[in-house]
């Protein structure tokens, strides 16, 4: 009984200078174990009176609480080292790169069509697909073009033979698709076009966004406002928007669409040609079908490649079709 | 179509500044493409006089010249071939500066002094001619400012028309516009009928009125085609673009111009007997003015003699009956033909001239009378000679009939948005000569007159009105209507899924050029021909692509010639096969691969791309789409014989997957293993809607072996089996290892698979397992001849 204090000295120092967390727990065997020294101390209580056996038994407790407490503590501080001792062992350079593949991306004029059409898709208009092979039929004849009509010089056509050719426009999709339902129709028709054109502004192949709206009652006013907001919408900017009477067969009253875009020389604003547009040309609806007194529409088209170059600062309109990486990662 | 804005404001003259006159015509649809001004810029030059001449003492090609300013009389020295006493010419004094800032000084030349310059066209940037001096009239005042005298503070003016706007092609109908614009008045030169000084007429037959309903004639007899085109003649040409040639052909040139309509003088001497209007024969020939000798097809309409051809009509004359100095007396045409009949007959002889611009848009068929007169007294007053009668040969059938077209007041605004009131469209319609013929309850009868063939239908007249009053004037409203939803297949996934797909594993879209180069597609797929296009524009771009590995390839190509090792590319478009007499339109996907799987990196980031590493992102896109896709070894002509899958679903083809084959590769010149696939798109879009399942709450358990098998047996194979013996719960099989080695024993590999059971209700027992495991090993060393590996 005497040497309890001794034994709990020793049991202190014996936790303090453990350095592994197997040597603590031989440690707690040797003094607190079932044989543990300390816990035989608690033999030695029944050589005592009944009176003095509670105080003693309580010392004894309080020695093995004292013990153990050290333990504990010991072994969570050990635990902690080893805890950062295996973190410390697996830090890594996070600054190097990370693995997997890289991102590829979107074209240019698939990423400006996403667009485009995103824009719409949310007024309503559907999306149309139809053939690059076109007939004459669809490709003029329907759009108010008739053989001789010296509108198709203004077109260029690659020919297959005298009745087929490639598409030179996506107009005729709006056919097609006006041939196959019933009015109103609210549709646009992105797609490759082609003219027999090849120089340092001309493709041969380029994109087109052509857009319908066929109602009971609308009028060149709403085909303004629509013009005008989708391309404020699509250049995220409030500019001025001008309409300018033109010719096109398909569309009467016809207008070419301008945007402001910067200055010129001598201050006065620098106006660009971006779109077509106009109201459906009764012929067009007759060839469709569609009683032109009970309906009426606005059409309007876009070159794509056109609008991707303003939007993207794209020069070279040649450059669309090489397809060079250095290019083409420039839109991911 | 070029003009020059002083001529048309001696028709019009509103009292704005010229950039403010070429927005209006802009604004009006007439589109200004550009202008440029009519001289080159110049500082000191005056009309001079020579009035002598002496040969230079030590130059045989000099001249030494006495020149009048006006005030003084100085030595020049000349160069020119026509120099000579008497000649009025520009004269550049000391201190002149020329065009391209050329200082005039006192000088010597040869010795000899001179001082000031005798300019020629070039000299004054007039025109390119640099031939001889600029001779001027003898009537010009000794001293004038050149730019005055000659009225230079003008610039010529280029209108981009619209094939609709014939009525424009001239200075007549811009000023017409012009009028319109700004509520003026426009002057038009007085035309009076010139009276017949004898009786000397034509013969003229028309055979072909449909072509030609209307046809003018007359015969000015003892012209002198000597005489000089009056300057202000030459000038108004030269500023509209026009080279001036001689008096007979300025005067028609300038009447065109002028009023619109485009005539022709010949040489009465060589028209044989008289004028034959007529479709041309198979075999005919006629040279031209522009001296080519073309073949006329029969559906040509000519202008003959009672021999042969002398001009395609509307088009161009020919040489033999064209005027000379020579020519003593003149047959002027003055015509309507039908613009059907010239459509493309111009450019198909590979010509295109101002009367066929214009015929083929259509003429004023009112106006070849007018035309007739004002040419014959324009050339009275140059070449002299005496009038005969006009002989007029007209079709009043083939004609266009005038036309009167009722614009309803409420369609009027019912498309324009805005009801304008009615005084202000009735000036606007009145002011561009569509006159208001009767008033209507609802609206107006309006008369087209004849210079306007492009109206014919009551929106042509809300046009016009909308385009005077100003598009930007008209309101701006959204658009009201029908709104219903539409379809949308849940299992259809849109286009722009899979690309994202592509992109996120590395892909680069391109777009190429639908026509490819025949001798590449040859080389990538023999088998089938594209189809060719009948004016290509050049060899290499001439056929419709069968396949969009045409253009991948060439893609590829350009990239490696760049310095660019690694290339994942895809795209999507159609292809085109010709089928039967249908052409059919494939929508495709298409993807090549070369070079590192991953872009060079720090761990495993050197490894090539093969084709596995694609068929596993194929794998990818079909589980995204929810489809069964299966891989079968087959051969193709532009792939490695050993490494080329064909792709089924449901046994359908739906595309290939395999590398491209080395000799390919080594004709077009290509680096590095090139792994590619293409796949029909509307093959492959279609999905599933999910449909749920209880999951299972019992344990899965999972058996594993490996087998030796020859070499010659695929995977598929050994997959097929398996299955068919694993009983309805098999919920997965997998490979984890393939192995081939020497201990396999030649022509042998070792497959390591594991196979995974489970029961929707019910815990498996052990001896249900087995008995399953044990029959998928003994099918496969019974079916397939596998052993099993220790």
């Amino acid at each position: 009984m005497d040497n309890l204090e001794q034994l709990v000295q020793d049991g202190l120092n014996a936790v303090e200078q453990a350095d592994n967390l197997q040597a603590l727990d031989h440690i707690r065997v040797e003094y607190l174990g079932k044989k543990g020294v300390i816990t035989q101390q608690a033999k030695t209580l029944g050589k005592l009176s009944a009176e003095e056996r509670p105080a003693a038994g309580q010392k004894i407790n309080e020695a093995k609480g004292q013990v153990e407490q050290a333990i504990n503590a010991r072994r969570a501080n050990l635990e902690k080292i080893a805890i950062e001792a295996k973190l410390a062992s697996e830090s890594i350079d996070v600054t190097l790169p990370g693995r997997g593949q890289d991102l590829g991306g979107l074209h240019p004029v698939t990423r400006t069509l996403e667009r485009i059409e995103e824009i719409f898709a949310r007024a309503g208009y559907s999306v149309e697909q139809g053939p690059e092979i076109e007939d004459d039929y669809h490709n003029f004849e329907a759009l108010n073009i008739p053989g001789h009509h010296p509108a198709r010089a203004m077109h260029d056509t690659f020919y297959f033979n005298p009745g087929t050719l490639l598409r030179t426009h996506t107009s005729p999709v709006q056919i097609r698709t006006m041939e196959a339902g019933k009015p109103p129709f609210r549709m646009i028709c992105p797609g490759r076009v082609y003219r027999c054109d090849s120089d340092m502004t001309h493709t041969p192949m380029f994109h087109q966004v052509e857009g319908l709206l066929v109602e009971k009652n609308v009028s060149f006013a709403d085909l303004k406002s629509t013009v005008e907001e989708f391309l404020r919408v699509f250049f995220e900017r409030d500019l001025k928007v001008r309409f300018r009477p033109s010719y096109f067969p398909f569309t009467e009253p016809s207008a070419e669409v301008d945007i402001e875009w910067g200055r010129e020389p001598d201050g006065s604003i620098k106006w660009l040609e971006v779109m077509g547009c106009g109201m459906v040309h009764p012929k067009v609806f007759e060839h469709c079908g569609i009683d032109a007194e009970e309906y009426r529409g606005f059409a309007f088209g876009l070159g794509v490649e056109r609008l991707a170059m303003l939007r993207y600062g794209v020069k070279d309109l040649r450059m669309f079709f090489e397809n060079d990486l250095r290019f083409l990662r420039q839109f991911r | 179509m070029k003009f020059s804005e002083q001529w048309l404001r001696e028709w019009v003259n509103p009292s704005i500044g010229s950039q403010e006159l070429m927005d209006q015509i802009t604004m009006a649809g007439l589109e200004v493409d550009g202008f440029e001004a009519v001289a080159g810029e110049f500082t000191g030059v005056v009309v001079g006089e020579v009035v002598s001449v002496e040969a230079h003492p030590d130059a045989d090609k000099l001249r030494v010249c006495q020149v009048s300013d006006g005030t003084q009389t100085v030595q020049v020295v000349c160069g020119a071939p026509n120099v000579r006493n008497g000649l009025k010419v520009p004269f550049a004094v000391v201190g002149a500066v020329l065009p391209g800032n050329f200082k005039i000084k006192k000088a010597k030349l040869r010795g000899q002094p001179s001082e000031g310059m005798l300019c020629s066209e070039s000299e004054l940037a007039l025109s390119e001619n640099h031939d001889g001096l600029m001779e001027l009239p003898e009537d010009a005042p000794v001293g004038q400012d050149i730019a005055e005298y000659l009225k230079l503070n003008d610039i010529a003016i280029d209108v981009d028309l619209t094939p609709n706007r014939s009525d424009c092609l001239s200075i007549k109908g811009l000023a017409r516009e012009v009028g319109v614009l700004n509520s003026l008045l426009v002057n038009a030169p007085e035309i009076l009928p010139v009276e017949a000084v004898h009786s000397d007429v034509p013969d003229i037959r028309v055979e072909a009125p449909e072509g030609c309903p209307r046809y003018l004639g007359r015969i000015l007899r003892n012209v002198n085609l000597q005489a000089e085109t009056p300057l202000w003649m030459q000038e108004k040409l030269r500023r509209s673009g026009i080279r001036s040639i001689d008096a007979a052909v300025d005067v028609t040139n300038y009447v065109m111009l002028e009023l619109g309509q485009p005539m022709h003088a010949f040489d009465r001497e060589e028209v044989a007997g008289g004028i034959v209007v007529r479709m041309a024969k198979a075999g005919e020939k006629l040279v031209l003015l522009d001296g080519q000798e073309v073949d006329l097809t029969p559906e040509t309409l000519l202008i003959a003699d009672h021999d042969k051809p002398i001009a395609i009509a509307g088009v161009m004359g020919g040489e033999h009956s064209g005027v000379s100095e020579k020519t003593r007396d003149l047959v002027l045409e003055s015509a309507y033909f039908e613009p059907i009949m010239l459509a493309g007959k111009a450019r198909q002889y590979g010509l295109h001239t101002d009367a066929s611009h214009r015929f083929e848009r259509g003429v004023d068929y009112e106006l070849a009378r007018d035309a007739m007169e004002r040419a014959t007294r324009l050339l009275m007053d140059i070449v002299g000679g005496e009038p005969g009668e006009i002989v007029e040969v007209a079709s009043w059938e083939d004609l266009p009939k005038p036309r009167a077209i009722d614009l309803r007041e409420k369609r009027l605004a019912d498309v324009l948005g805005l009801a304008i009131d009615r005084t202000t469209v009735e000036e606007i319609l009145s002011r561009l000569g569509l006159h208001v013929d009767k008033l209507l309850k609802d609206g107006w009868r309006i008369s087209v007159p004849s210079f306007r063939p492009d109206i014919s239908i009551e929106e042509d007249l809300i046009e016009e009105v909308g385009r005077i009053f100003g598009y930007n004037n008209l309101p701006v409203t959204e658009p009201t209507g029908s709104l219903g939803l539409r379809a949308r297949e849940e299992a259809v996934r849109p286009l722009s899924a899979i690309r994202n797909y592509f992109v996120a594993q590395g892909y680069q879209e391109a777009v190429t050029y639908s026509f490819v180069d025949p001798k590449v597609q040859q080389l990538i797929d023999p088998e089938r021909e594209g189809i060719a296009l009948a004016n290509p524009i050049s060899s290499d771009l001439s056929v419709m692509r069968t396949t969009l590995w045409s253009g991948l390839l060439k893609t590829v190509l350009h990239n490696q010639n760049r310095q660019q090792p690694r290339i994942r590319l895809f795209e999507s478009g159609l292809r085109f096969e010709q089928n039967g007499d249908q052409i059919d339109q494939q929508p495709m996907l298409a993807g090549v691969v070369v070079g590192h799987q991953t872009s060079e990196n720090w761990v495993n980031g050197r490894r090539t791309a093969d084709f596995f590493d694609v068929k596993g992102e194929l794998e990818g896109l079909f589980r995204l789409l929810g489809i069964e896709i299966q891989f079968i070894a087959s051969q193709h002509p532009a792939l490695h014989p050993g490494q080329t899958a064909e792709l089924l679903r449901d046994g359908e083809h739906v595309g290939w997957l395999g590398t491209l084959h080395p000799q390919v590769q080594k004709n077009l010149e290509l680096n590095g293993t090139i792994l590619m696939f293409e796949l029909f798109l509307n093959s492959i879009v279609s999905g599933y809607v999910p449909n749920f399942k209880d999951i299972s709450k019992f344990p899965e358990v999972r058996r594993d072996l490996a087998i030796i098998i020859g070499n010659d047996v695929a995977f598929a194979q050994v997959e097929h089996v398996a299955r068919k013996h694993a009983g309805e719960h098999l919920t997965a099989l997998r490979v984890f290892d393939v192995y081939e080695g020497e201990s396999l024993g030649e022509g042998n590999r070792s497959l390591a698979l594991s196979l995974f059971w489970q029961h929707p209700e019910r815990t498996l027992n052990e001896d249900e397992v087995h008995s399953l495991f044990n029959g998928v090993i003994d099918a496969l060393k019974e079916e397939l001849g596998a052993t099993l590996r220790s």
